[in-house]
């Protein structure tokens, strides 16, 4: 592929700009710490405000459609058992970014975790037990300092991919999404205006799909080029990257995303994450937050309306059951007629289909019959 | 023999089988009691060579600490073993030993010297109802008996019963048959304490030059008892050595000094299965006592005497009818006396308005002469002391070792860090009074992973065999250790770094058989086993739950100690300020925020006492000791300085430098000194700061 610096924006400018946003990330870090030694100077307790990341904390607004991170803060003592360890974590890890940005470098969360880690002088205790105490600590100076990740110069693996009739600008580098091959373009987890731009894209919609396999099977049947679109999938959950770039593109190409998920309440909450925001990262959300999502199936009366085999049910467990009560329960659900009797209608079914279960009725009866057949019906739920 | 005779009667008359009751008449005559226990040796504790050599050395200790004793003497006892085949080859199991004990009682009058050492069922023990260590009067002559069957050698008896007079030297050997001792040699000597023992080993010589073995002026009277016997000397489980140090644990008012042979029998591994490795080093680990040129010494714990005991008559709850037409009998036969007498005199808890009463309900009156007493009335009588309300019988005959004094011998011969005592009120069983001790050692050095140590007493003299048939045993067992916070595998003695000690005293122990090794398993004696086990149990319970508590409070400093560190270094790096004032500034806080577990140490005052102070002071109501110093993760570790960090002299620099100084300027250890805290806290830390260590903290960087 043919690399080719962008013309759209001078490097010097970004540059600049970038150092600019650096420095001002530098200077909250550097004011974190300056009232920590302040406070152990002056005796008084070492404590870090850190904006809470639970439901407790999480705001519907209703009239963005999305979720919002309240106002409570949750106190880090260094001198209460619970949190010492954390606190201690917290100021590590600013210290870890600290350097990253003075180095003009970024690291991925396991880099970071690893840059972190080593055993507590004196004893054989580790700073940081695994990636997974890590990464929290991470999203909580993200929060605490009001700095996104990819100003912390931290980014997450690539999860995801894409293909379609779009050409992007990546860090410079053009790439054709029409010639990906089997593989796609792979989702970085930072995609901010100033790495990747948008192009070129003649394409009417997005269409997201769960997970990779469902993906290829549209991809291997030219889905996108037979329909005029950009195919997606966010393996699972879709991670930050692949959210953010599913809503750059809703916002700044003006593409309506349709989502083709699982007809069970992983999907559904799928779905909601992409809709809404999630709890963790609410304060995020009106980066990521995609309110026109639209959710085209597989619904739960696809298994009359398709006739599928009685082999494609896969029984509700009871923390299926529980879990669909919840979702139903959600504000954005709660008063959205259409949800409430997919969820019903799914409670009654008993039982969940994967996207996949189409395949009983024929190999490509989903790309060539189902999702074209439900977009021109416009048969979806918003 | 038996057989062949029937075999040769059946010859001569073939129709008749066996024969006819002259024949038989003929051959039943009386069975020496001397005789009997010459055929069933084991009976008393004489099965094998070893458990000979330490029978033989139990019975002359017994013998001698209850004569000390009720001569109102505080015992020192010498305990001399001789190997008389010191060239034997290594390979050979049993060798022949001397065994001499010698103390410093009250010696015995000449013409009982026969009598006690030679008859056996002879003693003053046996009729009579009052505590001492002996009881049937078999063990001295059974030893001396077993000495001449193996060695053919006479036991010899060295006593002066008059500091002024002479000793009378006596060998005696036992004439089985006639159940009396022939003498050999009858001397008056000058030569007691036995001169030639004091230079009997190295050891012995250069204890004795320091005046401290067998030293005559320690011995004004007393006794020397000399048995040579077919033995085996080995350590371990059941060795003469755990009996000595165990008789020393229960009896903190005598001393012992164990001259051991020189060298040990060879061993015989599946002789003492029980001897493991671990068991051995609880052994070892048990004995404080010095030991000087091999010569072992158990130093006198108290300086009294236990209470004296008194001779008690039998309650009436605990007898038998046979027993009581046998008391009648008796009195017949030497008081001529009313019956109303006769229960208040032969019995004891019965008021002359209890015996009027009693003599009224079986329809006889106070006049009525106990040999008119006939069967039939006699077991009215009988019922009647069932059915009476009657007080328990007086304890003043029992008495137990103390809690002190257990304390004091536990802290003497095991080395832990918690210390529990408790002594119960006397209770009853069959009619005999009797008192439950228990004492328990936690922790410090005893190892952890293996069953606890039960070390077991009956009037202070140790049982060290038939553990699992001891009613002590069973007590044990059933109490609820994990309750107080021990591990128990189901229906067994708990785990953990624990030794249970329990003392039975009673006018009457009931032992499983005569050897005197497990005590019979009477309900009221285990129940009361229990209780006091249960008591020490709930003390160390509560011992450690705060022991617990204060180390999480320890916990909690290390945590927060251990992190100051980190943040005082991240902060620095990213702020560019000098961390050692900011280290300084945390640990102040960290300090106060934890200084409830140095509150907690000192409100413990009370408990927490130095070896020294516990023997001295009295108030141990409690029966608790804790040795801080034996106290591996507590006090030292709450107190232990924490990563004394040097920082590195680094002017408020500007960041950029300071992530390089991190790589480049690591600290050598060598130049780690601990930082002089002037934290208020360090005050209240002064007290144990000796215990600091710093030599191993590491460096931060």
């Amino acid at each position: 592929m043919a690399a080719k610096k962008t013309t759209t924006t001078p490097a010097s400018d970004l540059s600049g700009r970038l150092k600019e946003r650096d420095a001002r990330t530098t200077k909250k870090i550097i004011d974190l710490a300056e009232e920590m030694v302040r406070r152990a100077l002056s005796g008084q307790d070492p404590i870090i405000q850190i904006p809470t990341r639970a439901k407790s904390n999480t705001l519907w607004n209703a009239k963005r459609g999305i979720l919002e991170m309240g106002k409570a803060t949750a106190a880090r003592p260094l001198f209460d058992l619970k949190t010492a360890k954390q606190f201690m974590q917290t100021m590590l890890h600013s210290n870890t970014i600290s350097d990253l940005i003075a180095a003009g470098k970024t690291s991925s969360l396991r880099g970071v975790f690893y840059k972190a880690k080593h055993t507590v002088a004196g004893t054989r205790e580790n700073t940081f037990d695994g990636q997974d105490e890590s990464d929290p600590i991470l999203e909580d100076l993200e929060v605490a300092l009001g700095a996104l990740r990819e100003e912390l110069h931290v980014f997450a693996e690539n999860r995801g991919s894409m293909v379609g009739n779009i050409t992007i600008v990546d860090r410079g580098d053009e790439i054709n999404c029409r010639k990906m091959g089997s593989g796609g373009y792979a989702l970085p987890s930072i995609v901010e205006p100033d790495i990747i731009q948008f192009k070129k894209s003649e394409a009417k919609f997005i269409l997201h799909v769960e997970k990779g396999t469902v993906w290829n099977r549209f991809n291997e049947d030219r889905f996108w080029e037979k329909n005029n679109c950009i195919l997606t999938h966010g393996a699972g959950q879709p991670p930050r990257g692949c959210r953010r770039l599913l809503q750059r593109m809703t916002q700044e190409l003006k593409l309506p995303l349709i989502c083709v998920l699982d007809c069970d309440p992983w999907g559904h909450y799928i779905y909601s994450v992409i809709k809404q925001g999630s709890i963790s990262l609410a304060f995020e959300s009106s980066r990521l937050a995609i309110p026109e999502a639209k959710f085209l199936g597989i619904r739960a009366k696809d298994f009359h309306q398709c006739k599928l085999d009685d082999a494609v049910k896969i029984d509700l467990t009871d923390n299926d059951i529980k879990r669909a009560g919840e979702i139903a329960a959600y504000p954005w659900f709660e008063k959205h007629k259409g949800w409430q009797r997919e969820i019903d209608q799914l409670l009654k079914n008993g039982f969940k289909m994967e996207v996949e279960s189409l395949i009983t009725k024929d190999i490509s009866y989903v790309t060539d019959t189902y999702v074209p057949e439900r977009l021109k019906a416009r048969d979806w739920i918003d | 023999m038996e057989r062949h005779i029937d075999m040769t009667s059946a010859a001569k008359d073939v129709k008749r089988r066996g024969s006819n009751a002259e024949e038989m008449g003929a051959r039943q005559r009386d069975i020496s009691v001397s005789e009997f226990f010459a055929k069933n040796r084991h009976l008393l504790g004489f099965d094998n060579p070893r458990k000979a050599l330490l029978t033989t050395v139990k019975e002359a200790v017994d013998n001698s600490l209850d004569a000390c004793e009720e001569g109102g003497i505080l015992p020192e006892l010498a305990v001399v073993i001789e190997d008389l085949q010191p060239d034997r080859a290594a390979t050979v199991k049993s060798s022949r030993y001397r065994v001499t004990i010698v103390d410093n009682g009250p010696g015995i009058v000449r013409k009982q010297v026969e009598n006690i050492f030679g008859r056996l069922l002879y003693g003053s023990k046996f009729h009579r109802l009052k505590m001492s260590r002996g009881q049937q009067g078999i063990g001295i002559s059974a030893a001396g008996m077993y000495g001449l069957i193996t060695t053919g050698k006479p036991m010899t008896i060295v006593t002066r019963p008059k500091a002024t007079a002479l000793a009378h030297r006596i060998e005696l050997a036992m004439n089985t048959k006639t159940n009396r001792a022939e003498v050999i040699a009858d001397e008056e000597t000058q030569d007691f304490p036995p001169e030639r023992l004091r230079s009997v080993t190295l050891g012995a010589r250069a204890l004795a030059g320091e005046k401290g073995f067998l030293d005559a002026i320690e011995f004004p009277t007393g006794t020397s008892v000399s048995i040579e016997l077919e033995g085996r000397y080995q350590r371990g489980r059941g060795s003469v050595d755990e009996f000595l140090e165990l008789t020393a644990i229960a009896n903190p008012h005598a001393k012992f000094v164990f001259v051991p042979p020189s060298r040990e029998s060879a061993t015989e591994e599946d002789d003492m299965p029980l001897v493991t490795q671990g068991a051995a080093s609880a052994a070892s680990s048990a004995t404080t006592t010095t030991e000087t040129h091999g010569v072992l010494i158990f130093p006198r714990g108290v300086q009294e005497l236990p209470r004296e005991t008194q001779e008690i008559q039998p309650h009436p709850k605990g007898i038998e009818l046979g027993i009581l037409l046998q008391m009648l009998k008796e009195y017949e036969a030497t008081e001529k006396g009313s019956l109303y007498s006769f229960l208040q005199e032969r019995f004891c808890r019965i008021s002359p308005t209890t015996a009027a009463l009693m003599c009224k309900k079986i329809g006889v009156t106070t006049r009525t002469r106990a040999s008119d007493i006939d069967p039939t009335v006699a077991e009215k009588l009988f019922k009647e002391f069932e059915a009476t309300k009657l007080a328990p019988p007086p304890t003043d005959c029992l008495a137990p070792i103390g809690v002190r004094q257990m304390l004091a011998g536990m802290l003497k011969g095991v080395r832990a860090e918690f210390y529990a005592a408790s002594s119960r009120e006397a209770a009853v069983y069959r009619g005999r009074p009797f008192q439950i001790e228990a004492a328990i050692a936690f922790g410090g050095d005893l190892p952890c992973e293996e069953s606890a140590r039960v070390i077991r007493f009956a009037n202070r003299v140790p049982l060290l065999f038939q553990q699992s048939a001891c009613s002590s045993f069973k007590a044990i067992a059933e109490t609820a250790w994990k309750n107080y916070g021990l591990q128990q595998p189901r229906g067994n003695v708990p785990t953990g770094p624990l030794v249970v000690m329990i003392h039975m005293a009673s006018v009457w122990v009931p032992f499983t058989s005569e050897s005197k090794e497990a005590i019979a398993d009477y309900d009221e004696i285990r129940k009361e086993m229990k209780l006091a086990l249960m008591e020490c149990g709930r003390k160390l319970g509560t011992y450690l739950r705060k022991r617990l508590k204060m180390k999480r409070e320890s916990d909690r400093r290390d945590v927060f100690e251990r992190y100051i560190g980190e943040i005082a270094k991240a902060l620095h790096q990213i702020t560019g300020h000098n961390p050692k004032p900011i280290y300084d500034a945390l640990l102040v806080q960290a300090r106060a925020k934890t200084k409830v577990a140095d509150v907690e140490l000192d409100e413990d005052g009370r408990v927490l006492k130095s070896e020294a102070a516990s023997s001295e002071e009295d108030d141990d109501d409690d029966g608790v000791i804790i040795l801080q110093s034996a106290i591996p993760n507590l006090p030292t570790t709450t107190l232990r300085a924490i990563a004394p960090i040097e920082f590195d002299e680094v002017p408020a620099v500007t960041k950029t430098r300071a992530s390089k100084a991190k790589v480049s300027a690591p600290v050598a250890s060598a130049a780690l000194k601990p930082t002089a805290s002037k934290a208020p806290v360090a005050k209240s830390t002064t007290k144990k700061s000796a215990s600091r260590s710093v030599a191993d903290t590491p460096s931060l960087f």
